[in-house]
């Protein structure tokens, strides 16, 4: 187990190592170069010269890259260009971060929520008018691209009924003090009902929008995973020794069956992050998704840099822990 | 008594399909799978949409009732009515440029048509590469291939598409091409290594091996055709994920800047400005996207079914 965990954790260094080179390569090949874009076009020939030389891009590339990496590893991934001009690229990520953590885990959490239970019982009726209706509502469900569903909800429920707010993290007029940047978190602990409950209905939207492509993906595994477990040979054991329905169906049809759908959300970590991208930028909602339009909009090199690599390494860190706990639930993967 | 008859039938089909399959793999694979394919309304549904939209497509010069790019109502395009109404002759209306907005997504068609195919292509063949190097040489080349594959995995992939885009500072139709097949690279070339090391001991490849073909001949003629089926399902399915993407790019200011050219995902994220005023100009392109991606959704699915062995029994 211990061989395990080491060998993956070094695979994912390795997955690390090879980004930073890659995000190193890609600062360097930036249309005009670094130099052009802090100058403009007041630069003369002399001043790139002298900028080159204190940036140390007159160094040789591996001694580039490795101060690039020691520079990283502190923390210092430069200053924004865009939209947040003069903040450090790193500061644009750590108060947005916590933004987009709750999005995404109430996206998460309602894809789960209806997910699990349609899957279930679609697998149960296998071929049925159920079962043939939620595949096909899963399959346009992803057939629709995710910024434009977030509109549409947008357009329906904020600007034509106003039942929900249209963008934001929380009304202006509410000055709520936060301690964890979660919103609904910050009111729930001081308090202040209000400020929570504003809060969460800002989330109520984005978090749909986002919500839809996972919700498809994990109410097909659910499904798929059902169906093969109701086959196997334990859980007509199980029946055969006439337990309860109750119990087959918890202790062995669902918990077999959520093996793979542990897999799989871990792996739409990555499809949420890039969802928030577009979900965030429709609904004005402030989370590292809208920095990244913003960064993208601008050419904001060094915010785009840090949430690329941020988001990268989340990914790969929430990926380590599935692959970790995927070994203890089944020990037959610990090769 | 129908009902009864056509089970019959049936069951005697499949007897046959397995009786045919245990004779002569390579063929009746993709025969039981037409077989299957001919009966699945899933399929007919998506093969109708396609067929449809190719047909389209191909004649769109010719169906389309004007110049895309004239400006035929730029007369009534005003801060006030930034978007013409439909009309007579415009059965759509006009978009902020007084271009004709039927006409717009009739020749749109061939644009986006050729972002799916080119970016699915260009995975397919990079992957296809990447695979087959891993697959069929084996040992340091397999190692060297697929530790680049796995970090190529390990970003998330439309992050990767909006990054690689981002690095061009004028983005056109080709930069999302490309962006958009990188990121299908990795999973091609992973299906493909899989498919093809399952064979590597396989009772047809130590055949050929025993009567002394050369390798490289084992791998084209025989593992590779073999290992088709997966990367062909895949390959349905990425057109369906590329023209979706391609409108996620051109929504964050990534995609072709040239309005000339008209393209489904270009007209969509451009409509973004109106959509709390004027929605159908985000609704019309959209539709046509959902139910393009549908169809190609459809049909790799039905495939994906159709040629799973386990599906099979």
């Amino acid at each position: 187990m211990l061989r395990f965990i080491v060998r993956r954790m070094l695979q994912a260094v390795l997955a690390l190592f090879v980004l930073s080179v890659l995000l190193f390569a890609w600062l360097r090949s930036l249309p005009g170069g670094v130099v052009s874009a802090l100058l403009g076009e007041r630069g003369t020939p002399e001043s790139q010269a002298a900028l080159r030389a204190a940036l140390g891009l007159d160094q040789p590339l591996p001694v580039q890259y490795w101060r690039f990496l020691q520079r990283a590893v502190q923390g210092d991934f430069g200053i924004s260009n865009g939209v947040y001009r003069g903040q450090p690229a790193l500061d644009v990520f750590t108060e947005r971060f916590p933004a987009t953590v709750e999005l995404a885990i109430f996206a998460m959490v309602l894809a789960l929520v209806f997910a699990l239970p349609l899957g279930y019982l679609a697998a149960r009726r296998r071929g049925g008018a159920f079962d043939t209706g939620s595949i096909v509502f899963s399959l346009v469900g992803v057939a629709v691209p995710v910024f434009f569903l977030a509109y549409v909800l947008k357009y329906i429920f904020a600007v034509q009924l106003g039942w929900l707010p249209p963008s934001g993290r929380q009304d202006v007029t509410i000055n709520a003090t936060h301690i964890t940047n979660f919103y609904v978190l910050d009111g729930l602990l001081t308090r202040e009902w209000d400020a929570a409950w504003d809060a969460f209905k800002h989330l109520i939207l984005p978090a749909i929008a986002l919500s839809s492509i996972p919700f498809a993906i994990i109410f097909r595994i659910t499904r798929a995973a059902v169906i093969d477990v109701m086959d196997e040979d334990y859980v007509r054991t199980a029946r055969a020794k006439g337990l309860r329905r109750q119990t087959i169906r918890l202790r062995h049809v669902m918990r077999n069956a959520l093996i793979p759908v542990v897999t799989i959300i871990g792996l739409q970590i990555g499809a949420l992050l890039a969802g928030a991208v577009l979900t965030e930028k429709v609904f004005a909602f402030t989370g590292i998704g809208q920095a990244l339009a913003l960064g993208f909009e601008l050419r904001d090199y060094p915010v785009l840099q840090v949430l690329i690599m941020m988001a990268a390494l989340i990914y790969i860190v929430v990926n380590l822990i599935v692959d970790v706990t995927y070994a203890i639930i089944d020990p037959r993967v610990r090769t | 008594m129908t009902a009864l008859g056509d089970r019959k039938k049936e069951r005697i089909d499949a007897l046959a399909e397995a009786g045919s399959l245990s004779s002569d793999e390579g063929v009746s694979l993709w025969q039981s799978a037409w077989r299957r394919l001919r009966r699945d309304p899933v399929f007919l549904v998506g093969l109708a949409i396609i067929t449809v939209f190719v047909i389209i497509a191909a004649i769109a010069p010719w169906i389309a009732p004007h110049d895309p790019s004239a400006r035929l109502l730029i007369g009534q395009v005003s801060p006030a009515t930034p978007i013409p109404p439909p009309q007579e002759g415009f059965p759509l209306g006009g978009d902020n440029a007084g271009r004709d907005t039927l006409s717009r997504l009739i020749v749109g068609s061939r644009q986006t048509l050729i972002v799916g195919v080119m970016a699915t292509l260009g995975g397919l063949v990079g992957g296809m590469t990447l695979g087959t190097i891993a697959g069929g040489i084996g040992g340091w080349a397999d190692s060297l291939v697929m530790r680049i594959v796995d970090v190529m995995l390990s970003i998330p992939s439309l992050l990767m598409a909006f990054s690689i885009a981002a690095l061009f500072a004028r983005p056109s139709q080709w930069t999302v091409i490309a962006a958009i097949a990188i990121i299908q690279v990795p999973i091609f070339a992973r299906l493909l290594r899989g498919s093809m090391i399952s064979q590597r001991h396989s009772d047809h490849v130590l055949a050929a091996r025993a009567l002394g073909v050369k390798p490289a001949a084992i791998v084209f003629r025989h593992m590779l055709p073999n290992s088709l089926g997966p990367v062909i399902v895949q390959g349905t399915l990425v057109l369906a994920v590329s023209i979706i993407d391609a409108a996620a790019l051109s929504f964050l200011g990534l995609g072709s800047q040239d309005d000339s050219v008209p393209e489904w995902g270009q007209m969509l994220g451009r409509a973004q400005v109106f959509f709390n005023s004027y929605p159908e100009v985000a609704v019309y392109p959209a539709v046509c996207i959902i139910v393009v991606a549908l169809g190609f959704t459809l049909m790799g699915e039905s495939l994906r079914e159709a040629l799973d062995p386990k599906s099979r029994r």
